[in-house]
């Protein structure tokens, strides 16, 4: 009962900062809440006693992908600068 | 307009065959023939604690093989499409806060020396070769927060990861000749079951592959981290960009 309480609520969570991550003006706010949905998704996984999966996506989903999208929109900005 | 239509349309239509796959689930009440077999004859015959590192490394060995392959194309396509710039050193950058240094100064050691766990734990606990090296690759992470203009040596990084896939490959090889077939774990004896030295070849296999993955998620990390040199540095406010 508890645990699937506890699941709607992440996934109600992971939806809505799927949407911000969707709707957001601002494009780090997007990426933060992209790595924040992975990281609901880890939660979710373990919930559902897969451990592999979940250790999988935190390192990669929320870590990796995060850091490796904030180097390419720093590299984007700036050669956007010298337009 | 019509772009927004169709977009909306083909989000109904996705949304109608999700609520077709979901009206017709099922759970099943028991295991499937191959999912049976290997929950029955998996930890005989594999001699693994964890059923789920003796079906990816073992029975799914290929599949295995396969995903590790990917990853290296990835990894040596972008290191062939960023290329590294003549210009070093000019970047400035803030220096970090006291906080992060101390506390990646603290914590990256053990966020290493628990990616090494996870690989060499692969065949008894929840966790493995990707796992493991995905680990390590995130304490890089910490690192480089913590000192942007860090340099991680490539070639050792390089050197690593082919020699780990070479003898992946070798010792699947050798299982062909000495067991049943192509990356077979009983090359080694089984050993005691539960053990840190059981289930033959296997953690000896999910070690190389940890550090195949993580030799090549630090290479794509340390790829990109070069490339944030700004064009030469010609322009001075360009030096003071933000580094995110």
């Amino acid at each position: 009962m508890i645990n699937s309480i506890l699941f709607v609520v992440l996934a109600l969570l992971a939806l809505s900062s799927a949407i911000t991550a969707v709707l957001a003006k601002n494009l780090v706010t997007s990426i933060l809440a992209a790595g924040f949905v992975s990281l609901l998704a880890s939660v979710i996984y373990l919930l559902l006693s897969a451990p592999d999966v979940a250790m999988t996506e935190a390192a990669i989903g929320s870590g990796l992908s995060t850091i490796i999208f904030f180097y390419v929109l720093n590299k984007v900005r700036r050669s956007g600068r010298h337009d | 307009m019509i772009k927004k239509i169709f977009a909306f349309l083909l989000l109904i239509a996705l949304a109608g065959v999700f609520l077709v796959v979901l009206q017709n689930y099922e759970t099943p009440e028991e295991l499937n023939l191959t999912a049976a077999y290997y929950a029955e004859h998996g930890a005989e015959e594999v001699g693994a604690a964890n059923l789920v590192s003796a079906i990816v490394v073992t029975y799914r060995g290929l599949d295995t093989l396969g995903e590790v392959t990917i990853l290296f194309l990835t990894a040596s396509i972008l290191s062939f499409f960023l290329k590294q710039r003549e210009e070093r050193g000019k970047r400035s950058v803030r220096a970090s806060s006291e906080l992060l240094r101390t506390a990646s100064a603290v914590l990256v050691p053990f966020i290493f020396l628990l990616g090494a766990y996870v690989f060499i734990n692969g065949h008894l606990s929840p966790g493995g070769g990707f796992q493991g090296g995905a680990i390590i690759a995130s304490g890089l992470v910490l690192l480089l927060l913590t000192d942007p203009l860090r340099k991680v040596s490539s070639r050792l990084l390089a050197r690593v990861e082919s020699a780990s896939g070479f003898i992946y490959v070798g010792l699947g090889i050798a299982g062909i000749f000495l067991a049943g077939g192509f990356l077979d774990s009983r090359v080694l004896p089984a050993g005691t079951f539960g053990t840190l030295l059981s289930a033959g070849l296997l953690p000896i296999l999910y070690i190389l592959i940890g550090l195949k993955v993580g030799t090549e998620l630090s290479g794509l990390l340390t790829r990109f981290q070069e490339v944030q040199v700004p064009d030469g540095g010609d322009s001075p406010d360009l030096k003071k960009g933000e580094n995110v």
